[in-house]
């Protein structure tokens, strides 16, 4: 990028390390904030225990071969990983806001490391949050049946593709920049994507024109593939199109919102 | 300016507009190493944007910024490396202690771990802060929050610093500590360019001054330079709304020289080489109109009549005891 830049080598582990500094930072706010910490777990197991008492008996039946708990799991964890993404621009622009953002961009720090430093640290707060929705849905009754290599691999499938999914609405906070403008604007199509979707009803139950959409948005490939890796089914398919999601969100977001962010004021 | 020292940031004729906005309408300023250099203006005269110009916050649509020889554009990381920025709204971290924000900052300057515990460490204790270190900052008082603000600028030890109205809002026991802060960071060394509201500040800290309005800069020069672009004395009358007119008027039959008018007081100053002799004049010529004056009281220009003749509104006071004209 200029004259007398070190070596690649060196600039990566230096990016790398403004990366943990920031990441750290944000964490750091979290342990300090543990009121946000709770209520935003309370959220999702509230969710988690609304749907499995009160529509499980009326859906559980469009469930085949298994218990409605067994079949909600996978998705309401998904559902609560997509929904934590909405943070993500907050926070971002309460630091644009605060003038933290600027303090950083005044450092010779990498210019994308706030951004992945951001969407890191959210990423480990959802994966927090998703794992105790685990925990307590095991204790409402879920059975993992495919082993826990697999297990293993639906949680980092999840956590991928909502630390990318974290790059869309930080790109949607920059662009909006605007708190409770930019979750409004999250709902918008958070919503759409969750609930058409194989998250808490088999697609099959819905209207033929909203099954084209839901069958083939991301969300559901996630979930079916998280399903299918949790509770047994085929995943393959299901797995490589998740990756190639989480990829193609990647590709064009990461570049895209640090382009925007360099452009902020 | 002198020629002899060394220039540390130097921009020419910068313009920054957004859309109908002029936020800079064409500054150009020179800042000479180990110097104090003010920017003096009221609210929304483009201060602000000069500063964030200076860090590389937002590029000008024209004009050239070099800091240490370096343009502010083309090579952005390396003028971060020699810069400290502090803002005007203390950019701290509300949840992260002290220790923790000034760690962060270091690291951010690729700092080894070591060595930015040591400078932490240095830090804090230099800005009294070693009692509240591991305090999150959120339990901290303004004059507190300013020095740590302060301190994240120094982390990395720049020769260059932009200080954003470092004092605004602050009492004024704690303008003096941070004052006496600043004038050590100086005299160690450093270049400092400061933009304030006061002008007590500008005249107490600052050795060379650019007074800025609406984008522009309207007038510079070291204090005494400016006091004395005013000519020697200022006569202020203060009279009844109702005799304003009638007294500007009698005002004019004086002097050939335009009186200024305070936007918010109303008082009329009026330049003259002589002060005595003008009040003298000017208490007959009024007494003849039948006009009696509230106030009248000459005075040696200070800064405030410097900023009113320029840009007819007078500047935010300091909250102190001092009297204006006490020079």
């Amino acid at each position: 990028m200029n004259v007398s830049n070190p070596s690649m080598v060196q600039s990566a582990r230096m990016t790398i390390s403004d990366v943990l500094a920031i990441t750290k930072r944000n964490l750091i706010r979290f342990k300090r904030t543990p009121e946000i910490l709770i209520f935003s777990s309370i959220q999702p197991v509230m969710f988690l225990l609304l749907f499995n008492y009160v529509f499980g008996g009326a859906i559980g039946v469009a469930t085949p071969g298994t218990s409605y708990i067994n079949f909600l799991l996978p998705g309401i964890m998904a559902q609560t990983a997509l929904f934590s993404t909405l943070q993500t621009p907050i926070a971002l622009v309460d630091d644009l806001d605060k003038g933290a953002i600027d303090r950083f961009r005044s450092l010779p720090m990498s210019r994308g490391a706030v951004l992945a430093g951001r969407t890191f640290a959210d990423s480990l707060r959802s994966l927090f949050i998703v794992v105790l929705m685990f925990v307590i849905g095991t204790l409402l009754g879920f059975r993992y049946q495919a082993g826990g290599g697999k297990m293993i691999l639906a949680l980092l499938l999840l956590v991928s593709f909502s630390y990318a999914f974290s790059w869309l609405t930080a790109t949607l906070g920059l662009f909006i920049r605007n708190a409770e403008a930019v979750q409004t604007a999250g709902f918008l199509f958070v919503f759409p994507l969750t609930f058409a979707s194989s998250v808490f009803v088999p697609v099959v139950t819905m209207p033929g024109w909203l099954q084209v959409f839901a069958r083939n948005q991301p969300v559901t490939q996630l979930v079916n593939a998280m399903r299918a890796l949790m509770i047994g089914g085929v995943a393959i398919d299901a797995v490589y199109i998740t990756i190639a999601w989480t990829i193609g969100i990647l590709v064009v977001f990461v570049p895209l919102a640090i382009w925007k962010f360099k452009r902020t004021v | 300016m002198k020629n002899t020292s060394e220039v540390a940031v130097e921009v020419k004729n910068i313009k920054k507009y957004y859309g109908e906005v002029k936020a800079l309408d064409g500054v150009s300023l020179r800042v000479d190493k180990g110097k104090i250099y003010g920017l003096l203006g009221p609210n929304g005269a483009g201060k602000t944007t000069v500063v964030r110009t200076l860090a590389t916050l937002i590029e000008p649509d024209s004009g050239e910024v070099t800091i240490g020889g370096l343009d502010v554009v083309e090579h952005s990381t390396q003028v971060r490396r020699m810069i400290g920025l502090a803002g005007q709204f203390a950019a701290v971290d509300d949840y992260l202690t002290g220790r923790e924000t000034l760690m962060m900052v270091a690291r951010l300057y690729h700092v080894p771990k070591k060595e930015a515990k040591k400078r932490a460490d240095e830090l804090l204790r230099r800005l009294s802060l070693q009692d509240a270190a591991d305090r999150p900052a959120k339990t901290y008082s303004g004059g507190m929050r300013r020095r740590l603000d302060l301190g994240a600028s120094l982390v990395g030890k720049p020769e260059i610093l932009f200080l954003d109205e470092p004092t605004t809002g602050l009492d004024p026991r704690t303008r003096q500590e941070l004052w006496g802060l600043i004038r050590e960071l100086v005299a160690e060394g450093r270049t400092l360019l400061l933009t304030t509201q006061y002008l007590e500040e500008a005249d107490a800290l600052c050795d060379y001054i650019s007074i800025i309005d609406r984008g522009k800069v309207v007038k510079s020069g070291t204090a005494s330079q400016l006091k004395s672009s005013l000519g020697r004395d200022v006569v202020e009358l203060q009279v009844k709304d109702e005799d304003h007119e009638n007294a500007l008027k009698v005002v004019r039959t004086l002097t050939k020289s335009k009186p200024t008018v305070d936007e918010v007081t109303k008082s009329i100053s009026i330049r003259a080489s002589k002060g005595a002799e003008m009040l003298i004049k000017l208490v007959n010529a009024l007494d003849k109109a039948k006009i009696k004056p509230t106030d009248l009281a000459v005075h040696r220009p200070s800064l405030d009549d410097v900023f009113l003749a320029v840009t007819g509104k007078k500047p935010k006071r300091v909250a102190t005891k001092k009297k204006k004209g006490k020079k």
